[in-house]
């Protein structure tokens, strides 16, 4: 028998109207309607399924609508999908569609849906972010994305035009969560097949989303305009969405100050507390999921000496991340004693011995544990830190250079470029190396997955029980004990030195209402903005 | 001089397609691949992006196929970074930027500075002569990179008179900064080139001829004393121009313009090969030309200069 089951949350969504831009009581909304958000680097692509980075993901979320949407706390709410069923116990996710639109008029379908993953999985397409298509556990996932099995054997079905059904490998708890995902956005088969890589060009490009592609110059600014044929395009409030480059995190500031950009969501390092000062009703931070750390090199090419479990203690102890936190980086970071990020849905936060222990007392178990590992003036640690080039990184390493000295550890910090830094961790090259995550969808597996023996795991470290614990937790109904079971032994074992999470230091326009500070994932829509007359 | 120009144009080739091969070694030595990321790729995805960019080739098919295909069909392959754009594309939007704003640069660097080393050089060692010189020293140790942040803060934040980055090709607004970051620390070299030429020429004997012939001062300076002490001036504006017009990252950084020197230098960074080798062709070949075109300039200018 088919188990049929909607949750209250799911009840909840249907009674209520859409999440658009609702401006509260007593707000007189602006003449201009237009939000002008900086970005670091050039788009490197508009197509769904062929980008890889957070920038261009921010710009196709305007531009197109997957099955889900993320609300202001991060929470999944509908989007293409009125609404949805689970059956079979979690294995098969049935999706009823809304009755909605391409920006050519077009009605948007399942089977627009199923081309568009099978698509992001096809070895032709060579997406670089198939394996999201895998994380999501779609039936014969991985055998497509290797060639095995051809696409068409992907476990997604249109059972009608508005009917989108799929058939999971496994339960998986986050499975919802990964459907706001660019990767899994549907895309215009008829529009691709005609224009080739040139579709997602400004005139050629179709989209389903609340804006449509304007202008497109590269390096300088992409332009999205209001779409009138999105389904709720008549709570949608901001026209015009503008995203501009500023490859210097300085200059962008400049320009901010200076009128020029409305909402610029990365201060550079040791900015925050002055601005915050000076223009209180812009400066904010708000939690943001990634997490930062230093690796250690467990494989048999690292250096002995990591293996000794009191060598790492002591390492993780010696590292002030007071510090770090207050006098280097002072964007509202928080100091970091486990793995996954403090704010992540539904993560309980283990109970971190080190966390409450003083600096003095670290340093003193720090230096006791690496006395009876065999390390001390006769016979110093000597390791090296790798980082990759970047200012901030390279304030850390110093500083954690000079927290081991007073352990009696010499560390010699060691440069490289972005690639050479990422071949060397792929290939164990390195000894300590600075590290960074950030959560591909917001639940602590994303996490946690990292360090199991199968995962990208760069150090090598390997823990059966801690494999065990994730691959219960993978199907658990509330996994929260588990994930917290894993961390302690994660933590217990020192497979790393975790040193901070991460916090967005922004500044946006006063009367740009509607940008999202509680979502984690940092995901916004245009479409649930708007500016008030000032 | 028509044969000399030809025999130059036939060395042109060799050195152009040396400099093909080196790069496209020297690049795929580099650690690192266009698909290396964070997120180690799962085997076969990488297999298939290999295959899709024929980088699952021998380097010499790589090399021979990249080679055909500008040869046959004016072609540099696509760009492994934009998937949405081929290495032509990405020229044609980013070079026309770089060409704006550099060859005004270089105008604004030429005239300038030669006017104030002439200046210098004719009033040496006057009020204005130590004016001059100052300007070129102070224009020579502010750095573009601290000038660009300076500029930005100074006419954008305070005065409010020019947007702070970004490009148009219809309002000139927006070139005035980077032309000004750019071709500042080029017009001061120019002007102490200038100026020392101006003075070692101004005191040889043909100048002393013509100005016992009775000739008025500005045809002495203008005719006589300008022409010959503008040859090493020219002999360092060939290179110089090349460099302008082939972009500034700083500028294409500080002032997001969009314009190939960032796209050059994020190239080698991503391993956007197919990127990096339609640029370094690009500056190879007008590097080659400019310098063919001072040659012939040179000719020009010194009748005693034959080919």
């Amino acid at each position: 028998m088919t188990k049929l089951f909607a949750t209250t949350a799911l009840a909840a969504w249907l009674a209520m109207p859409a999440f658009g831009a609702q401006p509260a009581e007593g707000e007189t909304l602006a003449d201009r309607q237009e939000v002008r958000y900086w970005i670091l680097d050039a788009i490197k692509s508009l197509d769904p399924q062929l980008t890889t980075t957070r920038t261009d993901s921010d710009m196709i979320r305007q531009l197109f609508e997957g099955l889900m949407n993320e609300d202001a706390t991060g929470a999944m709410i509908p989007g293409m999908a009125e609404s949805h069923e689970v059956r079979d116990d979690g294995l098969t996710y049935v999706f009823h569609l809304r009755d909605a639109a391409w920006s050519n008029g077009d009605p948007v379908t399942a089977g627009d849906f199923v081309y568009a993953w099978q698509r992001a999985a096809n070895p032709e397409t060579a997406s670089e972010y198939a394996w999201f298509i895998e994380l999501m556990n779609i039936a014969n996932a991985s055998a497509v994305v290797k060639g095995d099995l051809p696409p068409s054997e992907l476990g997604v079905k249109a059972v009608d035009d508005r009917t989108l059904e799929v058939r999971l490998s496994k339960p998986t708890p986050y499975f919802v969560k990964t459907l706001s995902h660019a990767t899994t956005y549907p895309v215009p088969r008829k529009v691709i097949e005609a224009e080739g890589d040139a579709w997602t060009r400004p005139g050629k490009m179709v989209g389903n989303g609340a804006y449509v592609l304007d202008g497109h110059d590269l390096g300088v600014e992409a332009v999205a305009v209001r779409n009138d044929r999105y389904w709720d395009a008549d709570n949608t409030i901001i026209e015009t969405v503008r995203f501009i480059t500023v490859n210097d995190q300085n200059i962008a500031l400049t320009r901010y100050l200076a009128g020029e950009l409305d909402w610029f969501d990365s201060l550079p390092a040791g900015q925050y507390p002055r601005l915050k000062e000076q223009y209180p009703d812009q400066a904010v931070t708000v939690p943001w999921s990634c997490s930062y750390a230093y690796l250690f090199n467990l494989s048999d090419k690292g250096p002995e000496a990591l293996k000794d479990v009191r060598v790492r203690q002591a390492l993780a102890y010696a590292v002030d991340r007071d510090i770090i936190v207050d006098k280097v980086l002072q964007g509202g970071q928080t100091p970091a004693y486990y793995w996954t990020h403090w704010a992540t849905e539904g993560f309980e936060a283990p109970q971190i011995e080190m966390a409450g222990w003083t600096r003095t007392e670290r340093m003193e178990n720090a230096r006791t544990l690496l006395a009876e590992a065999g390390h001390g003036p006769e016979n110093p640690l000597n390791l090296t830190i790798q980082y990759n080039t970047s200012e901030d990184h390279k304030k850390l390493a110093v500083a954690v250079q000079q927290f081991w000295k007073a352990i009696g550890v010499n560390a010699t910090l060691a440069n490289y470029e972005w690639k050479v830094h990422t071949d060397r961790l792929q290939n164990q090259d390195f000894e300590v190396a600075r590290y960074a995550w950030c959560a591909d969808y917001n639940e602590a597996s994303t996490y946690l997955d990292y360090f199991r023996t199968d995962g990208y795991n760069n150090g090598k470290w390997s823990n059966a029980e801690f494999d065990t614990l994730l691959s219960q937790a993978s199907t658990a109904r509330n996994p929260a004990a588990l994930y917290e079971q894993a961390e302690q032994i994660l933590i217990g074992d020192m497979a790393l030195v975790p040193v901070y999470h991460y916090a967005k230091a922004q500044m946006f326009r006063p009367d740009l209402k509607g940008i999202p500070t509680r979502n984690v994932m940092s995901t916004w829509y245009a479409k649930d903005m708007y500016r008030i007359a000032e | 001089m028509f044969a000399y120009v030809l025999r130059r144009m036939a060395v042109a080739i060799p050195t152009l397609l040396l400099l093909i091969v080196l790069s496209f070694v020297l690049m795929h030595l580099a650690p690192g691949g266009p698909f290396t990321q964070e997120r180690e790729l799962p085997a076969q995805v990488l297999a298939n992006l290999n295959a899709k960019y024929g980088l699952d080739q021998p380097l010499w098919r790589q090399i021979w196929n990249y080679l055909y295909g500008i040869v046959a069909h004016f072609d540099f392959g696509p760009s492994f970074v934009y998937p949405d754009r081929t290495v032509n594309q990405l020229i044609a939007e980013g070079f026309p930027v770089t060409l704006t704003y550099g060859a005004l640069s270089f105008l604004f660097a030429v005239v300038v500075g030669v006017a104030l080393g002439v200046v210098a050089a004719i009033r040496q060692n006057s009020f204005l002569d130590y004016l001059a010189v100052g300007i070129s020293i102070g224009a020579q140790v502010l750095p573009n990179f601290v000038m660009a942040p300076i500029l930005v803060l100074v006419f954008t934040l305070w005065c409010g008179l020019l947007p702070g980055g970004g490009w148009s090709f219809s309002d000139p607004r927006f070139w005035v900064m980077p032309v000004i970051a750019l071709g500042t620390s080029y017009m001061a070299s120019i002007a102490r080139i200038t100026r020392s030429s101006m003075l070692e020429v101004l005191g040889s004997n043909h100048i002393r001829t013509a100005r016992a012939k009775g000739m008025p001062e500005h045809r002495v300076v203008i005719r006589h004393a300008l022409k010959p002490a503008l040859l090493p001036v020219i002999s360092y504006l060939g290179p110089v121009f090349v460099s302008m017009i082939t972009g500034s990252v700083v500028i294409d950084i500080y002032f997001s313009t969009g314009g190939i020197g960032k796209a050059f230098v994020d190239s080698a960074l991503n391993r956007d090969y197919a990127v990096m080798m339609g640029v370094t062709i690009l500056i190879g070949a007008l590097t080659i030309l400019f310098n063919l075109v001072v040659d012939i300039l040179y000719a020009w200018i010194d009748p005693r200069i034959r080919y």
